[in-house]
């Protein structure tokens, strides 16, 4: 599907991540592979250190966090907020939406519109489409995009597949109506015939969590996990990037009336170093515009992963002036969208960490 | 060209002998972690950039298919 809005911005960020670091070099010693091989592999996905949640922590709390940072610095009042888009896999119940509960405790406007929207790794351009979307009414003007993620508590440490990549985080993006700021280009597509390649199979109605689904075993590669965990077909989840994100992107950046070329800047969802890179060799896109070093130092947090990328690698360049950018994420569904747009001299852009409590 | 490959899969996993085994997956010798170190190492030590829709088990199954990608992939 795709959109097309006129004059919306981005005008600021703020990244929340857990303070408590993993470091890859203590994850291998769970692992059922010899060290030299996951070293190798550390390598070239880029495994190094991963922030996660401590127990009990949940995405929303990352997210209050971060909000209560924005109020307290001047950067944003409660009641400028019209809308709030809550993207997330890891709600903190079924039931109510954890906007409505952000809501409850940031003091927002009764009318401010709340909804949650269930995506991962695209949800940083599914829950900006939604915002421009909801900026066409004339009684919304600041929309906040929250993409938060607590993943690393459906992961087994002892699976190699996933868990040295998981980080949690969460964002919080401002989207306002910007007169001047140019056409925004978007897309988002959808395989759902292969929804069940990156999926955490019980703990929802379909299969209820149980003592048995706690039960673990270990895959033909050595991986330990149970039903409860998060489980990815990873060798389906590559092929499924490399053959429909590059003909998606390259309709996007056309309809944009520009080429690979003309994109200052590629903010793509960061599964992993490798992945990355064969992306931007497969768009003829140099490294340098795609930064790919999200997992290298946070972990894969999900929908929160681009503007992760963006506050790590250019808060200040992004605060000073303005580019022309492509967004892309792809993963869970199968979900994969882009979107191309200026972007830049933000009211703010900064990481925080969310403090340990628990000794 | 062949024992420049054997070597690197050696290195990979130095437990296996590669030379004239049909297919290295069947056989438990590599798995999907080790496809994606191979791809790596291949890509720097040939200058070659195997397009990311090849990475798929059937190009790596064996010394033959793996010098019949090697050959028809890009140079840096």
């Amino acid at each position: 599907m795709k959109f097309c809005f006129k004059d919306k911005a981005i005008t600021g960020m703020m990244v929340v991540v857990p303070e408590q670091e993993r470091l890859f070099a203590d994850d291998m010693r769970l692992f059922n592979a010899p060290e030299n091989r996951s070293r190798k592999l550390a390598m070239v996905m880029g495994y190094r250190a991963h922030r996660v949640v401590e127990d009990g922590v949940c995405a929303s709390d990352l997210a209050e966090y971060g909000f209560r940072k924005l109020f307290a610095d001047g950067k944003l009042k409660p009641e400028e907020i019209d809308a709030l888009v809550y993207v997330t896999l890891s709600p903190d119940h079924f039931m109510p939406p954890t906007s409505c509960i952000l809501h409850g405790k940031l003091g927002l406007r009764k009318d401010c519109f709340c909804t949650d929207i269930s995506q991962g790794c695209c949800g940083f351009v599914v829950g900006l489409i939604q915002a421009f979307q909801l900026l066409e009414q004339k009684c919304i003007r600041k929309v906040a995009v929250v993409n938060a993620d607590v993943i690393s508590r459906k992961v087994s440490p002892k699976d190699r597949n996933s868990y040295p990549l998981i980080g949690d985080a969460a964002t919080i993006t401002i989207a306002e109506n910007r007169a001047g700021s140019g056409y925004v280009l978007a897309d988002v597509r959808f395989d759902g015939t292969r929804s069940m390649a990156l999926k955490i199979p019980a703990g929802g109605f379909r299969q209820p969590c149980s003592s048995e689904t706690a039960i673990m075993s270990a895959d033909a590669e050595g991986n330990e996990r149970a039903p409860d965990n998060l489980v990815m077909d990873g060798t389906a989840v590559f092929n499924f990037v490399m053959a429909d994100v590059p003909p998606m992107l390259a309709d996007l950046v056309r309809d944009a009336g520009t080429d690979f070329g003309g994109i200052d800047k590629y903010y793509f969802h960061q599964p992993n170093k490798f992945m990355l890179q064969k992306l931007a060799e497969k768009l003829d896109v140099p490294y340098e515009k795609m930064p790919n070093n999200v997992v290298e130092n946070y972990g894969n947090s999900s929908g929160a992963t681009i503007p992760s990328a963006m506050a790590l690698n250019d808060a200040e360049a992004l605060c000073r002036e303005t580019r022309r950018v492509c967004f892309s994420g792809f993963g869970v569904g199968l979900t994969y969208g882009g979107i191309v747009m200026n972007c830049g001299n933000l009211d703010f852009c900064k990481t925080i960490n969310y403090p340990n409590k628990g000794e | 060209m062949k024992e420049k490959i054997l070597e690197i899969l050696k290195e990979i996993r130095p437990e296996f002998e590669f030379d004239g085994v049909e297919d290295f997956f069947a056989e438990g010798m590599l798995d999907s972690f080790d496809l994606m170190t191979l791809v790596s190492t291949l890509d720097e030590r040939f200058a070659i950039k195997i397009d990311g829709t090849e990475i798929l088990p059937e190009n790596f199954m064996n010394v033959d298919a793996i010098v019949a990608l090697v050959e028809r992939s890009p140079k840096r």
